[in-house]
């Protein structure tokens, strides 16, 4: 199981990886190893307002339907559309390829609040 | 939700799970492996080779005695006086109001001597409502913690168990049995399955089914068996439109609305339920199983209401992404005026309604393209 330095997560096992004002979000390899094999992704279009700790899309694997949560708020300014064409890269490469969002972030404080990595494994290490 | 809280009984496998790094999820009172390495590699290896299951939650209940045959026949819908001796049968156990017990196979081994393999879920049920219907007629025994099950699935699964097993396979056919043994273990080996694939059903001793278990891996290692979860067995059991009991039967469906009539024999003797199902098949269903294949992106899932002139006209029972086809498909109780084959519907999915389409059962075949071309397993 991987929990890259670089980047911080949420306790929804949603990741963010920040670049100036604009974060990247992705689901983490914990999150794609429980819901094993991502058959289908339902994600908002460019644009959309999303908000920290609510749902902006659902993730379905073949046996389980999931809700996607935003580890912080802002406008989405891409989306992968790669991935919704082949939603199986996100057990391939969660951290990499399978990025999901691109997001303006309003309000950078709210960064502060996401977990380390170290912190994002113990959590998960507990919830196991 | 009780269940859920009652402690889990594991099969004679679960040690071995664990070492296969099997993710273990509660199943009908069960701990059991919902998939090994994935749902979708354990499943198309199913399609193109082989896959070993380990079913020991199902239940195998004995009916014995002089009377057995009148015992069987008294409680299950299917007309067990044409079976043979060595041949199996799938039939249903009803209530008196006509709606399902459970779905099971019935074993002939003499006149006086048949079995039943019930699913997991419903075996204390079954054993019960059995003794009560029909102990007065014959001897009902569970035999459900004498045996553990496997199933061995795929094109493959022949040839592997030959290599193992003592009996000519060959002389076995679809919905037939033998007693005979694997690496030495006694076992019944039954050629059915819930896979759509050849390939057989096995009984054996609970405290032998590691060994027999090993020594079908083994002899299956150069044929490329891999073990496959209850995952993969689900997939599978609806690219075929076989119905699940909990999902597309339960007390309040009969076989008839399940489309499952043709196990339904009214020109035999009384059993339970007959009366009512008569009824039923006079006056008419209301409401029909039927396959469904995704005409948009989405996949249909169990409850989700099924749509058609802006009302609910039915609901899905069961739903996946299929592994072989690359879409949507699903069961789901429609009412009859839009049960023909092609009838577009819409199914409600998170608010939305997105395309379905009536689809005929099974989904897959061996002539269906297989278009999973993104998944190299």
């Amino acid at each position: 199981m991987e929990f890259p330095k670089d980047i911080k997560y949420t306790k929804e096992h949603e990741w963010a990886r920040t670049e100036g004002n604009i974060i990247t979000v992705g689901i983490t390899d914990y999150a794609q190893d429980s819901l094993g094999d991502v058959v289908y992704l339902e994600l908002p279009a460019e644009g959309t307002t999303v908000t920290k700790d609510e749902t902006f899309g659902v993730i379905e694997s073949v046996k389980a339907v999931s809700d996607l949560y935003s580890p912080i708020t802002g406008t989405v300014i891409e989306v992968n559309d790669a991935l919704v064409d082949n939603p199986e890269v996100i057990n391939d490469d969660p951290y990499g390829d399978a990025w999901i969002l691109k997001v303006e972030m309003n309000a950078p404080a709210e960064l502060a609040e996401l977990l380390t990595a170290d912190e994002y494994k113990k959590y998960v290490e507990e919830e196991k | 939700m009780i269940s859920e809280n009652k402690r889990l009984k594991n099969t004679p496998l679960h040690q071995t799970h664990k070492e296969l790094n099997a993710r273990l999820v509660p199943f009908a009172g069960w701990e059991m492996p919902v998939q090994y390495t994935g749902v979708i590699e354990e499943h198309l290896n199913v399609r193109k080779a082989c896959g070993l299951f380990d079913v020991s939650h199902m239940g195998e209940i004995e009916i014995s005695g002089p009377k057995a045959l009148e015992a069987v026949q008294a409680i299950t819908t299917n007309d067990a006086s044409k079976l043979k001796e060595g041949q199996i049968q799938y039939t249903l156990l009803c209530y008196p109001g006509g709606g399902v017990v459970d779905d099971i196979t019935l074993y002939k081994f003499s006149g006086a001597r048949y079995m039943l393999c019930v699913n997991g879920s419903n075996t204390e049920k079954d054993f019960n409502w059995i003794r009560e219907k029909a102990g007065h007629l014959a001897d009902i025994r569970d035999l459900s913690n004498n045996f553990g099950q496997l199933a061995i699935q795929g094109p493959l699964s022949v040839e592997i168990l030959q290599n193992t097993c003592n009996l000519d396979l060959s002389l076995i056919r679809y919905y037939h049995f033998r007693e005979g043994n694997i690496a030495g273990v006694d076992a019944i080996i039954s050629r059915t399955g819930y896979t759509g694939e050849d390939g057989f059903e096995i009984y054996v001793p609970w405290d032998k089914t590691v060994k027999a278990w090993q020594a079908l891996m083994e002899a299956g290692s150069d044929f490329g068996i891999k073990p496959a979860g209850l995952g993969a067995r689900d997939t599978l059991r609806l690219e075929m439109g076989f119905p699940l009991y909990g999902n597309e039967l339960d007390e309040n469906t009969t076989p008839l609305e399940a489309g499952l009539g043709r196990f339904v024999k009214f020109d035999k003797p009384n059993f339970i339920g007959k009366g009512e199902l008569e009824k039923q098949a006079r006056q008419g269903i209301n409401r029909r199983l039927v396959g469904l294949e995704m005409t948009e992106q989405g996949i249909p899932r169990s409850h989700h209401n099924i749509i058609a002139n802006n009302r609910i006209v039915g609901n899905i029972t069961s739903g996946t992404m299929s592994p072989t086809l690359g879409r949507g498909i699903g069961m789901g109780y429609v009412e009859t005026a839009f049960t023909p084959i092609g009838t577009e519907l819409g199914v409600e999915i998170r608010g939305k309604i997105k395309g379905v389409r009536v689809a005929k059962t099974p989904f897959y075949t061996k002539k269906t393209v297989r278009v999973a071309a993104n998944y190299n397993p």
